[in-house]
């Protein structure tokens, strides 16, 4: 592989994972603090798709990032009020928001499974104007993206630190705790998942504008993708200041894209392995810490049978 | 200070496992009052202070903390003017998040949105260093990190920062070293004196119970079956209270941990 070959991986790398990070980031609020695992990720990531292309396809590019955002607020929201409220398990009530918003996306795009943005202005179109002669020419997602999340990391870091945002923390780090303090569970759950959900909208907003097009599966698999860019941020960047962290969730999404289009490249793994992968990822992450603590007990059982020969001949 | 009226809480009822946890119980707390609690398993000491505390709305009667009724008042609300602490040290602070973040929740000033400014972290630092546990040099640790004792410590540091009307103690030492046990009972000591706290502790420790505070109460089946303050408390013996048991209730004090002395 050649270096312009190697640039254009990165690159594509380097999109990509800037623009699925802010996914990661919303995990990161929703999953490594308020710790509900938030299955309508997948579902939401679209949902932002569809609404941030019908509005851009009207011609508001600039509209569609909030519009998007907003929609996301809503679906975080439905999803928190039925945990809290309406007593449904967390889990079951991220995939009951996932599945009901299949048809809300196709009703949204019009529908159709589809939007085609190939004759609108985008967010990216727009950018690419503004940069022309500069050095940054023909970087137009990248600059955008990057600035969303570096906007985002910024308002995370903020957020996180504030009263609202410490009662958050508590609420997934010890919830006995808040429970007995003037904390009302309830509201912190609800808007933590408000806000992760904006910025799962916002990404998929991107996404779509980046790629020309909202389908309706677009968002297949992303929350296992984002997942496993969050496991490998921990990984590196695991302790330290919340604006450390969250740096670790945006390198980790870039590291996991970028390894992915290397073995892409490089033909080690065809294109649609890339759910497997993920999943594989997030599974020994997930199990590797839990395997390690059990480890004693395996290893006392292995040499006990080994030895239970000898004993049962005394 | 509080007044609770005819308060009653069955569990499960009308099933196999029916047990009626508090029946009828009313009692009534004069500001100031330090009050310690004893008594057999399952008496019902912890579902009374759960009561309070409001982890459950009661079947029936009511329950007033300086002049608001908070009979319905849901838990988080109650907690503004209540303070708790549990047994297990590890339920009241964060482990994940920081000395200096837990206690930044705790402080409870400001709106939503506020953060903790550096006059609010020295203002912690310097009250922290009060408990001499060294904690005031570990701000920026995990909470997790620390022992037991300085958990509880913490706990009881970040729930009287802002003091509350009430405070419930529930065995809140029990679970530490005895050496750690009484420096935290003696924190205890000093915050509920230092900002007359109105104050429930139950214990199983009998001499502590006669010790500690202005009043004990002794619960079996649900309801309070004597309660000694003034004169009469201040010279009883631990086998005077175990007698008075008995005659109230025709059974012996029956508690798989008590401790009739230190």
């Amino acid at each position: 592989m050649d270096l312009s070959a190697l640039l254009t991986v990165g690159q594509t790398a380097l999109e990509l994972g800037l623009i699925c990070s802010l996914t990661v980031l919303a995990l990161f609020l929703s999953y490594s603090m308020l710790n509900v695992c938030d299955l309508s990720t997948d579902g939401c990531f679209t949902l932002g798709a569809a609404v941030g292309a019908v509005v851009a396809a009207a011609g508001h590019p600039l509209l569609s990032i909030p519009a998007a955002m907003l929609a996301g607020v809503c679906s975080g929201l439905v999803t928190a009020l039925l945990q809290t409220k309406f007593g449904i398990d967390s889990l079951l009530s991220g995939i009951i928001v996932n599945t009901g918003l299949y048809s809300v996306n196709i009703a949204v795009m019009a529908g159709s499974a589809q939007i085609n943005l190939y004759k609108a202005d985008t967010v990216f179109s727009m950018t690419k104007d503004l940069l022309a002669g500069t050095p940054l020419a023909g970087q137009s997602i990248t600059v955008v993206a990057a600035v969303a999340v570096i906007l985002t990391v910024v308002f995370l870091t903020l957020f996180l630190n504030t009263r609202l945002g410490l009662a958050i923390r508590a609420t997934g780090n010890n919830p006995d705790m808040v429970r007995s303090s003037s904390i009302n569970p309830v509201f912190t759950t609800i808007v933590g998942l408000c806000v992760a959900n904006a910025f799962t909208g916002l990404s998929g907003c991107l996404m779509a504008q980046s790629q020309k097009s909202a389908e309706i599966n677009i968002g297949n698999g992303m929350v296992t993708i984002a997942l496993a860019s969050l496991l490998i941020g921990s990984t590196i960047l695991g302790r330290g200041s919340t604006f450390v962290r969250a740096v670790g969730m945006v390198l980790g999404a870039f590291i996991f894209r970028l390894v992915y289009a290397v073995a892409l490249r490089l033909d080690i793994l065809p294109a649609f392995m890339l759910k497997l992968v993920s999943s594989v990822i997030v599974a020994l992450a997930i199990a590797l810490p839990y395997l390690k603590e059990q480890w004693p007990i395996i290893s006392r059982r292995l040499t006990y049978k080994k030895t239970a020969v000898g004993r049962r001949g005394n | 200070m509080l007044n609770i009226t005819h308060i009653s809480k069955t569990f499960n009822p009308g099933t196999v496992n029916e047990k009626k946890a508090i029946t009828n119980l009313s009692l009534h707390l004069a500001p100031g009052d330090f009050v310690t609690i004893i008594g057999s398993n399952g008496a019902g000491k912890s579902t009374l202070f759960n009561a309070v505390a409001g982890s459950f709305l009661t079947d029936s009667g009511s329950i007033v903390l300086d002049g608001q009724d908070i009979t319905f008042l849901p838990e988080f609300k109650r907690a503004k003017s209540i303070g708790r602490l549990f047994q297990d040290p590890m339920r009241g602070s964060a482990p994940g998040m920081t000395i200096e973040e837990n206690l930044a929740l705790a402080a409870g000033s400001g709106g939503w949105l506020s953060r903790v400014s550096q006059k609010d972290k020295k203002r912690f630092r310097d009250r922290l260093a009060l408990l001499d546990m060294g904690l005031e040099d570990r701000m920026r640790q995990p909470v997790g990190l620390l022992s037991g004792g300085q958990r509880q410590a913490l706990t009881l540091f970040m729930s009287t920062m802002v003091p509350p009307k009430l405070l419930l103690l529930d065995e809140h030492t029990a679970a530490l070293d005895p050496g750690t046990a009484e420096k935290v009972l003696k924190l205890t000591r000093d915050i509920v004196a230092e900002h007359r706290i109105t104050t429930m502790m139950v214990t199983h420790n009998m001499q502590q119970a006669l010790e500690l505070g202005n009043r004990t109460l002794m619960m079996a089946d649900g309801n309070v079956v004597l309660d000694v303050s003034g004169q009469e408390r201040a010279g009883m013996t631990v086998d005077d209270l175990l007698r008075r048991f008995k005659a109230g209730t025709g059974k012996d004090l029956d508690n798989d941990r008590i401790l009739l002395s230190d």
